[in-house]
């Protein structure tokens, strides 16, 4: 089985004096899109922050390909290859969009044929081009923020509640997104609270519960599977739908 | 191919003369008719000052105007894009004054002591502004502003101790390299009926660094460098997530402000052929470069413009106008009393306290929201 492209073991982490995670075991295989699901107050955003270094691992082991990234610093672990969308639509409101995507590609220019291609997912943002980013409304602050983390090639992206207050129609549009980027290859670890659109893209699942990882399967299985969707997450895919 | 609306940003859409001004401007122009007249009035009126006044008063407040136009700009790199509020750059704006002033005091006064004087400030304040950054950036801002204003403070102190060097209280008081000096005479035949005299050379001297200053600033903040600056000045955190290093960046712009600030401080001394605490050192700058960018527009480097030329102005003339008002109002009740020229500072704080109420974004704010 090849190794995969992330690995937390017996992760704990602490927020001053409370004990979020409590031995994080998952691991993140090549390509496709691994969705994280759990209750609210379960530790996703918590372990996607650990991972990217803005709240240290107090203990345990975050591997990323093949390398210990679990002291490093955010921005060496930025540079290692992981780009992180966090859930508050984090872009930055004086810049414009092109600012915004531009200052994501450290490495030089950003290809024109790579910007055409993101921007083809979501051409709502050629509109706005020049325009101040606090200007977009909520689901374009998200594309951008989407759009922003994929202006270079990244190794792994991980993206926290991309869908989370946005209309259904932007919803229909975010998934269809991913979907054009887990064709493109992309490694996905994607946190979501809404069922339906984790289903949609989820190719693996892992299932959060009171800072542990409480399953780990392909989504498949857990889509078919409506007692074990009751016991993990209180719901059932007909329910939510 | 580039896209066709990446083509529509770029600067040679806008005409031959326009782009080449705006390619000056670092394709940051003024966004704004009234601010463009209000900058075109002021630089204009800069560059004419010896053609169009007689006497000392309005060539020192033109040459004080653009050495603060420099000095707000580069503290306006600090605070309005990167979000630093520091307390030391009084300090640079010192060292370089101290600079070109010690060096033109001990080595005669030669071109080669003025560089050598500016060059040896420069590394200094480099050196300075690198080790506070590192040491100093990654605490809270609260901190970090603290620490630059105890050692701005031990700086002052150190300045009027040792006064073999600095010339303690007193300053130092220095002849100008000979072309400088009010004796020479550029041409024999005036130019549009003014005789360029050293003193014209030490203005145009002044205005001509102090612009060039103003544009390498608009320049830096307009780079990509520019923009980690501003993202960075909005969330640190978002930042470091996108591999910046923070305090890297903090640091390297703390350096590109601080040697600004010396060469503004270097002007001032060349212009003043002095150089003391008060005239460079003193906190009260401090606070007034401080007002200048919040009055002018912070994070926008024209609000040091139209801040330190408005303030300097009414540095200047204020009590001036205050006395012909004061004149004027001679009989009426009360009112000859409020306009009395000595309560020139209190009307100074009263016109701050209303712009800053009026223009909560600064004055070039509020006019490119009007635009």
């Amino acid at each position: 089985m090849p190794e995969p492209l992330l690995q937390l073991e017996g992760v704990h982490t602490h927020i001053g004096p409370y004990h979020i995670l409590h031995g994080v075991d998952c691991a993140v295989p090549q390509g496709g899109l691994t969705v994280l699901l759990g209750r609210n107050g379960a530790g996703k955003t918590t372990t996607l922050r650990t991972i990217m270094g803005l709240w240290q691992a107090s203990s345990g082991r975050i591997r990323f390909g093949g390398a210990d990234i679990a002291r490093m610093a955010t921005p060496d672990i930025a540079r290692t290859g992981i780009a992180y969308v966090p859930e508050s639509m984090a872009i930055f409101t004086d810049l414009t969009v092109r600012e915004n995507i531009v200052l994501a590609a450290r490495s030089g220019p950003v290809d024109s044929a790579r910007l055409d291609w993101m921007l083809g997912l979501f051409p709502a943002l050629k509109k706005f081009w020049n325009l101040p980013a606090g200007y977009l409304s909520g689901g374009q602050k998200q594309m951008l923020a989407i759009t922003r983390a994929i202006a270079e090639p990244r190794r792994l992206l991980l993206v926290d509640e991309p869908t989370k207050g946005l209309a259904p129609v932007m919803i229909r549009s975010m998934i269809e997104a991913f979907r054009a980027l887990k064709q493109s290859g992309e490694t996905i670890l994607l946190v979501e609270q809404n069922f339906h659109a984790a289903s949609a893209l989820g190719d693996h699942v892992l299932v959060m519960d009171d800072g542990k990882i409480v399953h780990a399967g392909a989504m498949g299985a857990l889509v078919a599977d409506r007692s074990l969707q009751q016991r993990l997450l209180g719901l059932s895919l007909d329910a939510h739908q | 191919m580039k896209p066709a609306f990446l083509a529509s940003a770029q600067p040679e859409d806008t005409g031959p003369s326009n782009g080449l001004l705006l390619r000056l401007l670092s394709s940051d122009g003024p966004r704004s008719r009234a601010l463009a007249a209000l900058l075109v009035v002021i630089v204009l009126g800069l560059a004419a000052t010896p053609f169009l006044f007689g006497g000392s008063q309005p060539l020192g407040t033109a040459a004080k105007i653009c050495v603060f136009i420099a000095l707000a700009a580069s503290y306006d790199v600090l605070l309005g894009y990167t979000g630093i509020v520091s307390f030391a750059h009084t300090m640079f704006f010192g060292i370089g004054g101290y600079g070109v002033a010690i060096a033109l005091d001990r080595l005669g006064p030669t071109w080669t002591s003025v560089g050598l004087g500016l060059l040896g400030a420069l590394a200094l304040s480099a050196a300075l502004a690198a080790a506070i950054g590192l040491l100093s950036l990654r605490v809270r801002a609260i901190f970090f502003s603290m620490i630059t204003l105890a050692v701005a403070s031990a700086a002052a102190v150190l300045a009027s101790q040792m006064s073999t060097i600095t010339g303690g209280e007193d300053g130092l008081s220095f002849q100008l390299p000979h072309q400088l000096r009010p004796a020479f005479r550029l041409f024999a035949e005036p130019v549009l009926g003014l005789s360029i005299n050293g003193r014209v050379l030490a203005y145009f001297l002044v205005f001509f660094a102090a612009l060039a200053v103003f544009l390498v600033l608009l320049r830096i903040v307009n780079s990509p460098f520019g923009r980690v600056l501003q993202a960075i000045r909005e969330n640190e955190f978002r930042a470091e997530a996108l591999g910046y290093r923070v305090v890297a960046y903090r640091t390297a712009a703390s350096v590109i402000a601080a040697l600004a600030a010396t060469i503004a401080g270097g002007l001032l001394a060349l212009w003043l052929r002095y150089n003391g605490p008060d005239t460079t050192l003193s906190f009260s700058i401090m606070i007034d470069i401080l007002l200048m960018v919040v009055i002018g527009g912070m994070g926008t480097l024209y609000g040091a413009v139209i801040g330190a030329t408005l303030f300097v102005l009414a540095q200047s003339y204020l009590q001036v106008l205050m006395g012909w008002a004061n004149t004027a109002l001679t009989g009426v009740p009360v009112l000859p009393d409020l306009v009395h020229p000595d309560r020139w500072l209190l009307w100074l704080g009263a016109l701050f306290i209303i712009s800053v109420y009026a223009f909560p974004g600064g004055i070039v704010g509020h006019l490119r929201r009007r635009h």
